[in-house]
């Protein structure tokens, strides 16, 4: 503690300077393009390292057999070729944007695959890979982003919600989704319900992921917030959000916050498994900070190059949620090159289906504009829908001008 | 249109248990109560959420006796945030139950009108009807209680433009009753405007009657000289304009609105088309609102009808001033009468 007559170094800004410069990364860490973010620090949770060597951590030990590592392995490569070829149809003009997962297949595969049919699922706009393990076809994702609709997806039979863009909305839908988990009596053992909700390191600082979290305390909600901190939010970096690491906000709330590697598939299955299994048996909630990286831009309309450097990309690209996976695969003979070929081969189907599916795509016609407004029809919207319906119709070609 | 339906006969609250008499002398507070009571009663998934609804009864007693009768996890005194009460309540729907939100004064709605406006009114078209989200957010609104800022402002018109919403606006301890039932039994988000000065104001309430349907608006006095539109607080002040305008020998027919989204206007074509004169009445500002909605639809159903412009008599477009002001800022008798008479005169 120092005494109140010794000056602090805040007392020797400038007048006029920010006083809260104390996130910001020094000239020498954007010169070289690495900031302090691409450590996780001494609290990450890690079980398989960027080398791909399998390693224990005391509190989340985790049995992972051949066959369940292929299948992660095989589940991360199928949904990342869903996501390349998505953005490669962007870019040809098949669709409007495309918000890409790069980079983040370990964090959405991990905890996708941590949940089980019951626990309930509430996205942003980037969880492909979470919506792959929830059993949702990566060609329902297309409608969103070629513009036939807002989210094709049954979210009742699928336990995932429907995507949220507005940043941060879903925290709270999420909050009062498990506390009716709670209020239904579904928490309590291990066979009990719990609820994930999905969010990135700029939604940290909303509202409602505050008050998400603040009512998930109070009323016991069965809810794993789990923030991908990919350190962009867009042009913005982490230290634009937060002056402290995002997981060590849980404490401030009252529950445990963790920070896994993000780009682990094996420490974010075993995190989310422990946190959903936590709140299933009454101990929620729980906040997870998947410490990862978003290698691609924030969006098909963006353009990292103008505020990150491609350093900072490189050095990423050694921690590849994938790679590791492989060559821990190989090394330990868990899998041969009939294996990768396989997966390979059936990427590459998936890229057909879902290139073909997109291009067909029928555009809905002028009455979708008016389809379920109201569960219960407002006399008014029929009468104009009935009126620019009749007016559609009148050109000769049947509207179809 | 299709409106909830009530079960009358498992209403409870005032008048119909025990031995009770079926009509009671109610204040619009106690009926709202009492109506909040029977549809807990009858569905369980029911429950009330707001700031202070549970063990006070909210600031205006509205929920008072609720949480001791149905308990803590029905009567929620949730924390102290807007977007929380309107955000969880929606994952409180999705999870099947009928969340009613108490949002404590109309000028503390705004934290919440992201979940309204972003979640609430868009999840059921978003998810091509997957979804419903049948939750009920109370607003008590309006001015003329001498209250501090924020606390007497009439915002309905922000939720009237929301497509998705439905909006209603209650004048009466009867409709009180009857429509927050109804709009708890609606599977569409409805907005429920209550009229706060108008809460201690009692009406004989028959609670085996049959209730008006809640999207219909209703000629609350007939007449055949002008036509007087209001809703909530203001009903009985365009009542009181036209019982003072019988001594200059004008029958206006006043109508009171009940549902502001949808609107429904046909009485009040009808009634247009044969007084020839209409103006309409809200405490709201006058600027791209409710009563520029009405004129303009009346204007577009009743050109030929029409004998003089329609007129508005409102809040001036200001912020709610400071209460010592509000009797110059709200829409009393005389300005009723002032507008009638210009219409007349046109």
């Amino acid at each position: 503690m120092s005494s109140p007559d010794t000056p602090q170094p805040r007392d020797v800004v400038p007048v006029g300077a920010p006083t809260a410069t104390a996130a910001k990364p020094t000239a020498e860490q954007v010169i070289a393009g690495l900031r302090a973010t691409t450590e996780g620090g001494e609290d990450l949770v890690q079980l398989l390292t960027p080398e791909g060597e399998r390693i224990e951590h005391p509190a989340f030990a985790i049995e992972a057999t051949a066959e369940d590592l292929c299948a992660l392995y095989r589940d991360m490569v199928l949904i990342r070729r869903a996501d390349r070829e998505a953005n490669a149809l962007q870019r040809q003009g098949q669709l409007g944007i495309w918000v890409p997962l790069l980079g983040q297949e370990a964090a959405q595969i991990g905890a996708g695959r941590a949940m089980r049919p019951q626990d309930m699922a509430f996205p942003s706009y980037r969880e492909h890979g979470v919506a792959w393990c929830r059993g949702v076809d990566p060609t329902e994702l297309l409608g969103i982003f070629r513009g036939t609709d807002h989210g094709s997806w049954d979210p009742v039979a699928t336990n995932f919600h429907l995507y949220t863009i507005v940043i941060g909305n879903q925290c709270l839908n999420a909050a009062g989704y498990a506390m009716g988990q709670r209020f239904d009596g579904k928490v309590g053992d291990e066979n009990g319900e719990a609820t994930i909700v999905f969010f990135g390191d700029g939604a940290t600082s909303q509202g409602d992921v505050h008050e998400g979290m603040v009512w998930a305390a109070v009323y016991d909600a069965p809810l794993v917030f789990y923030c991908q901190n990919n350190q962009w939010a867009i042009s913005e970096p982490l230290e634009r959000q937060t002056r402290v690491p995002l997981y060590q906000r849980a404490r401030g709330y009252g529950f445990p916050g963790i920070r896994v590697d993000g780009n682990d598939v094996l420490a974010c299955l075993a995190v989310t498994r422990w946190a959903l299994d936590e709140c299933r048996t009454g101990n929620g909630p729980v906040l997870i900070e998947a410490f990862t990286y978003r290698m691609d831009a924030h969006t098909t309309s963006d353009d990292p190059t103008r505020y990150r450097l491609a350093d900072e990309l490189e050095l990423w690209k050694l921690k590849d949620p994938i790679e590791r996976v492989r060559v821990h695969l190989v090394r330990e003979g868990m899998a041969d090159q009939s294996f990768f070929d396989a997966i390979q081969a059936e990427s590459d189907e998936l890229a057909t289906r879902f290139r073909d599916y997109c291009i067909n795509m029928p555009s809905p016609g002028p009455e979708r504009i008016f389809a379920n407004v109201y569960a219960e029809e407002s006399p008014p919207l029929a009468a104009q829908r009935d009126e620019f319906l009749a007016y559609h119709a009148s050109f000769a070609d049947g509207g179809d001008h | 249109m299709a409106a909830p339906t009530i079960n009358r006969e498992h209403t409870g609250g005032a008048g119909a248990t025990g031995d009770r008499p079926a009509t009671q002398t109610v204040t619009l507070a106690k009926a709202l109560n009492s109506g909040l009571r029977a549809a807990m009663e009858r569905d369980p998934r029911v429950i009330v959420m707001g700031e202070d609804v549970g063990r006070l009864g909210g600031v205006f007693r509205i929920t008072d006796g609720l949480q001791k009768d149905f308990g803590e996890q029905r009567v929620l005194d949730t924390p102290l945030a807007e977007s929380g009460i309107i955000g969880t309540a929606i994952g409180l729907a999705l999870r099947g139950y009928r969340p009613v939100c108490e949002i404590q004064f109309d000028g503390f709605v705004f934290p919440g009108f992201d979940q309204m406006v972003s979640q609430l009114a868009k999840l059921h078209y978003r998810s091509q009807g997957k979804l419903k989200v049948p939750v009920v957010v109370r607003v008590p609104h309006g001015g003329g209680i001498g209250a501090v800022e924020h606390h007497s402002e009439s915002p309905e018109s922000y939720f009237a433009h929301t497509a998705g919403l439905k909006v209603v606006a209650c004048a009466n301890a009867v409709d009180a009753y009857w429509m927050i039932q109804q709009a708890i039994a609606c599977d569409d988000p409805v907005m429920f405007f209550e009229p706060k000065r108008r809460y201690w104001e009692k009406a004989e309430l028959d609670t085996t009657a049959e209730p008006d349907p809640l999207f219909q608006s209703r000629v609350v006095r007939p007449g055949s000289t002008a036509t007087v539109v209001a809703y909530g607080p203001m009903v009985k002040t365009a009542l009181d304009a036209a019982t003072a305008a019988e001594d200059d020998g004008h029958a206006i027919e006043v109508i009171d609105l009940r549902t502001l989204s949808p609107l429904d206007l046909e009485p009040v074509f009808d009634s247009v088309r044969r007084t020839g004169h209409l103006v309409v009445v809200s405490e709201a500002s006058a600027e791209a609102s409710l009563t520029s909605e009405v004129a303009a639809r009346v204007q577009q159903e009743c050109f030929y009808s029409l004998e003089a412009p329609v007129l508005r008599v409102t809040g001036f477009d200001t912020p709610y001033p400071p209460s010592k002001c509000e009797e110059d800022f709200l829409p009393d008798l005389d300005r009723i009468l002032d507008a009638v008479d210009r219409s007349l005169a046109y």
